[in-house]
C-alpha cells in the first residue's frame, strides 16, 4: 500500500517504560528522523534510545543573564550619576556595591524569563492542534500509555514497512493518523 | 522534579551494566516515599479525584471553608479601600513608631513563601526525591503567600494612586527613583522572586494542567485546561527542553529566594537604628522565613493529607523530614536571637545595648517572650522521634511557629522603634481595629486562593511522582 499524502504517520502504543525504551533503540536504528516518543512522565535514558542531542536551552539562558546584568548596572549607573544625580548624604552618585542587589535580581529575572519562553519556544508550544489528538488512546498519554510516532514525512516511512516494524517493537496498539 | 532522569544517568548507566536496579526500589520502598505500590493510573486517579468532582458534590468542608475565606477576603478588599480612601491614619502608627503592622505582615507573609522556593529549588538540586510529593503545595503556598505580602507595601504608601513611582518608569516630572536605597532593591527582589515562583509553578503545572485536561468530560473545563496545557503531549523532544529548564528554574532560585530575604532583611539593616543595624540579618531572615515557610507547609498539609485522602502520596517521612528541617531552622534563629544580644554587650555601645535590654525587658517584653517560647523553645521538643511523627504534635507546633514568626517581625520592628534616641519621644504603639482586621483579611485571601488551588489544579506533581515509582525505570524488566 503506498503512502497517501493526507496521512499524518502511525502511532505505536506501549504499556511500559522498558516497553518503549527498547522500541525507541530499534526505531533508532532503523534510521529515522522525523519520529517523536509521547510518555506522561520524562523516561530516564530515553533521549539517549532516541538518540537526541543535549537542550541548547542553557546557553540561550546565559546570554539573557549576561544581558541582564549589563543592561541593569548601564541604566543604574547612568540614573544615578548622569541623568538624574541625587545628593544623599554626600555619597558618591557611582556606588558600584550599591547597585548590586538590583543587579543580582534583574539577572535572575531575564534569565528566568528566557528559561521559560526559550522552552516555549524551542518546543514550538503553545501549539493547541496536533494530529496526535485525534486518537482516542493518545488520550492517556498523559496518565500511563507510552507512544511512538513515525511521521509520514520522513524519508524512510513505507505504511507498510514502518507499521510492520513498530508492531515488531512489541507495540500493543498501532493506528495510522490523518493529517 | 524530572530531572530525575538527568541527575540521575550516570547512576542509571552504572546500573544497567552492572544489571540490577538497586536505585528505584530502594527509593520507593525503603524509604516509604509512596506507599503501596500503586500503578501510574493509580496515582493519577488519587490526584485527579477532587478536580473533577462536579461542583454539586463538593465536600461541605471545602464550601464551608471557601464561604468563610472568601468573606473575609471580600473585608480585605473592603478595608483596603477604606484606607485608600481615609488614608493611613485609620492603623495606629504614631511617632516615633512609622512602620507597624504593613511591614510586620509584609515581612511574615514574604517569609512563609520562602519555604515553597526551598522545596522546589534547593531540595531539587540536592536530589530529595520526596520532595516530589509535596512541592506543588509548597509553590502554591510560596505564590499565594507573596501575593498577600505584595498587598501590604502596595497599600502602605497611602497615596497608591502613585505607586508607580516605585518603579524606574520615564515619565513628566524626569524623575527617578533613587537606586542606592534598600526599598527600592525591595521592589526588584519581590517583584523578581514573584514573577519567577510563578512561572516555576506554571512550567511544573503544564504535564498536570495536560492530564486534567485529556481527562474532564465538562466541556468549559477541557477549554480552561486545554487553554493552559498549552498543546503538551508528552512529547520526549519536548520533555528533553522541559527539564533542562526545569533544572535552570531550579538553580537560578536557589540564589533567588536567599537574595530575597536578605534584601528584606537589609530595610532594616542598612537602617542606622539600634536593633536594626547588624550584619546578622540576611542570614537570620532566610533561616527565619524557610523556618516560618515550612511551618505553615506543615500547617497546610497535614489537614490536608487526611481530607483529599493523600496519605498515601504524602507519609510520615514527609512529616518527620519537614520536622527536621524545623528544628533544624528553628536552631539557627535561636542562635541568631543570643548573638544579636551577644553583640549587643560586646560592641560596647550603650544604644545597641539599651535596645536589646528593651526588647527583653521593656514594654514589649510579653511579645519578645511570646516569640521565644514559640520559635525557640517549642521546636525543640523535634529532638524526640515520638514527638517529630505524631500528626497532632507536629500540627500544634508547627501553629506556634507561625505565631511566633509573626510575633518576631513585630519585636524587630516596633520594639526598635519605640524607644528611640530621644526619652521624651517615646511612645507605646497599639494597634487600632483595623491592624488585626487586616491581617485577618490577609489571611482570608491566603486561603482562598489556596482552596481555589486544592479545588481545581493538581495538588501532587503527578509526572514527577509517577517517575520515581519503581517500575518508572525502564530497565526494571530485564532481570525481573
Amino acid at each position: 500500500m503506498k503512502q497517501t499524502s493526507t496521512t499524518y504517520g502511525i502511532l505505536a502504543e506501549y504499556d511500559s517504560t522498558h516497553g518503549i525504551y527498547g522500541a525507541c533503540e530499534k526505531v533508532r536504528d532503523a534510521g529515522y528522523k522525523k519520529w517523536d516518543a509521547c510518555t506522561p512522565f520524562p523516561v530516564h535514558g530515553l533521549e539517549k534510545a532516541m538518540g537526541l542531542s543535549a537542550s541548547k536551552l542553557p546557553w540561550m539562558v546565559l546570554g539573557a543573564g549576561i544581558a541582564g546584568a549589563a543592561l541593569a548596572i548601564i541604566f543604574m549607573v547612568w540614573v544615578s550619576a548622569f541623568d538624574y544625580p541625587l545628593n544623599i548624604g554626600g555619597k558618591p552618585t557611582w556606588s558600584i556595591p550599591a547597585f548590586i542587589p538590583v543587579m543580582f535580581e534583574v539577572t535572575i529575572l531575564f534569565s528566568a524569563l528566557v528559561t521559560v519562553f526559550g522552552m516555549f519556544w524551542l518546543n514550538g508550544l503553545p501549539s493547541w492542534h496536533n494530529p496526535l489528538f485525534q486518537s482516542v488512546r493518545f488520550e492517556r498519554v498523559t496518565d500511563d500509555k507510552f507512544f511512538i510516532v513515525i511521521e509520514s514525512s520522513d524519508p524512510l516511512f513505507d505504511q507498510v514497512r514502518t507499521q510492520k516494524l513498530l508492531e515488531d517493537t512489541g507495540a500493543i496498539n498501532t493506528e495510522v493518523l490523518e493529517a | 522534579m524530572v530531572a530525575n532522569s538527568i541527575e540521575n544517568m550516570p547512576e542509571y548507566v552504572g546500573e544497567t551494566h552492572r544489571g540490577d536496579l538497586v536505585l528505584p526500589e530502594a527509593v520507593a520502598t525503603r524509604e516509604e516515599l509512596i506507599r503501596g505500590n500503586p500503578s501510574y493510573h493509580d496515582i493519577t486517579e488519587i490526584v485527579c479525584k477532587m478536580a473533577e468532582t462536579p461542583f454539586s458534590q463538593t465536600h461541605i468542608g471545602w464550601r464551608v471553608g471557601f464561604a468563610i475565606s472568601a468573606s473575609l477576603a471580600a473585608m480585605f478588599f473592603g478595608l483596603i479601600a477604606y484606607l485608600i480612601w481615609e488614608g493611613i491614619g485609620i492603623w495606629g502608627n504614631a511617632s516615633p513608631v512609622f512602620w507597624a503592622w504593613d511591614i510586620v505582615n509584609f515581612v511574615f507573609w514574604v517569609g512563609i513563601g520562602h519555604a515553597g522556593t526551598l522545596i522546589s529549588a534547593v531540595l531539587f538540586l540536592f536530589r530529595q526525591k520526596w520532595r516530589t510529593s509535596i512541592n506543588r503545595y509548597a509553590e502554591a503556598m510560596t505564590i499565594f503567600a507573596v501575593i498577600c505580602a505584595l498587598v501590604f507595601p502596595g497599600i502602605h504608601v497611602g497615596r497608591i494612586w502613585v505607586i508607580y513611582w516605585v518603579f524606574p518608569i520615564p515619565n513628566s516630572m524626569n524623575m527617578w527613583p533613587n537606586f542606592r536605597s534598600p526599598l527600592l532593591w525591595d521592589v526588584f527582589a519581590v517583584g523578581t522572586y514573584f514573577t519567577v515562583s510563578l512561572l516555576f509553578w506554571y512550567v511544573g503545572l503544564i504535564p498536570d494542567i495536560a492530564t486534567l485536561r485529556d481527562r474532564v468530560k465538562n466541556r468549559a473545563a477541557k477549554i480552561a485546561y486545554g487553554a493552559f496545557a498549552l498543546g503538551w503531549r508528552g512529547s520526549m523532544r519536548h520533555w528533553l527542553h522541559y527539564e533542562r529548564a526545569y533544572l535552570l528554574l531550579a538553580a537560578l532560585s536557589t540564589p533567588l529566594v536567599l537574595s530575597v530575604h536578605s534584601v528584606v532583611s537589609f530595610d532594616f539593616a542598612v537602617a542606622q537604628l539600634p536593633g536594626w543595624h547588624t550584619t546578622i540579618f540576611p542570614p537570620y531572615f532566610v533561616a527565619g522565613a524557610i523556618f516560618s515557610g515550612f511551618a505553615m507547609v506543615q500547617t497546610l498539609v497535614l489537614p490536608a493529607r487526611k481530607w483529599l485522602g493523600l496519605k498515601d502520596i504524602v507519609t510520615m517521612k514527609h512529616i518527620e523530614n519537614m520536622n527536621k528541617i524545623i528544628l533544624v531552622t528553628g536552631s539557627i534563629v535561636g542562635y541568631a536571637y543570643a548573638m544579636e544580644f551577644f553583640i549587643a554587650w560586646y560592641s560596647g555601645n550603650q544604644y545597641e545595648s539599651f535596645a536589646f535590654v528593651n526588647r527583653a525587658f521593656g514594654p514589649y517584653a510579653w511579645a519578645y517572650w511570646i516569640m521565644v517560647s514559640c520559635n525557640v523553645i517549642s521546636p525543640q521538643l523535634f529532638w524526640f522521634k515520638k514527638l517529630r511523627t505524631s500528626i497532632a504534635v507536629s500540627f500544634i507546633i508547627a501553629f506556634f511557629v507561625n505565631i511566633g514568626m509573626w510575633f518576631e517581625r513585630f519585636v524587630i520592628t516596633v520594639t526598635s522603634l519605640n524607644r528611640d534616641f530621644l526619652p521624651s519621644s517615646w511612645h507605646y504603639f497599639s494597634p487600632r481595629i483595623f491592624e488585626p482586621l487586616f491581617l485577618l483579611g490577609s489571611f482570608g485571601l491566603f486561603f482562598t486562593l489556596f482552596l481555589l488551588f486544592v479545588r481545581y489544579l493538581p495538588v501532587i506533581a503527578m509526572a514527577e511522582v509517577k517517575s520515581i515509582l519503581p517500575q518508572a525505570n525502564p530497565h526494571e524488566g530485564h532481570h525481573s
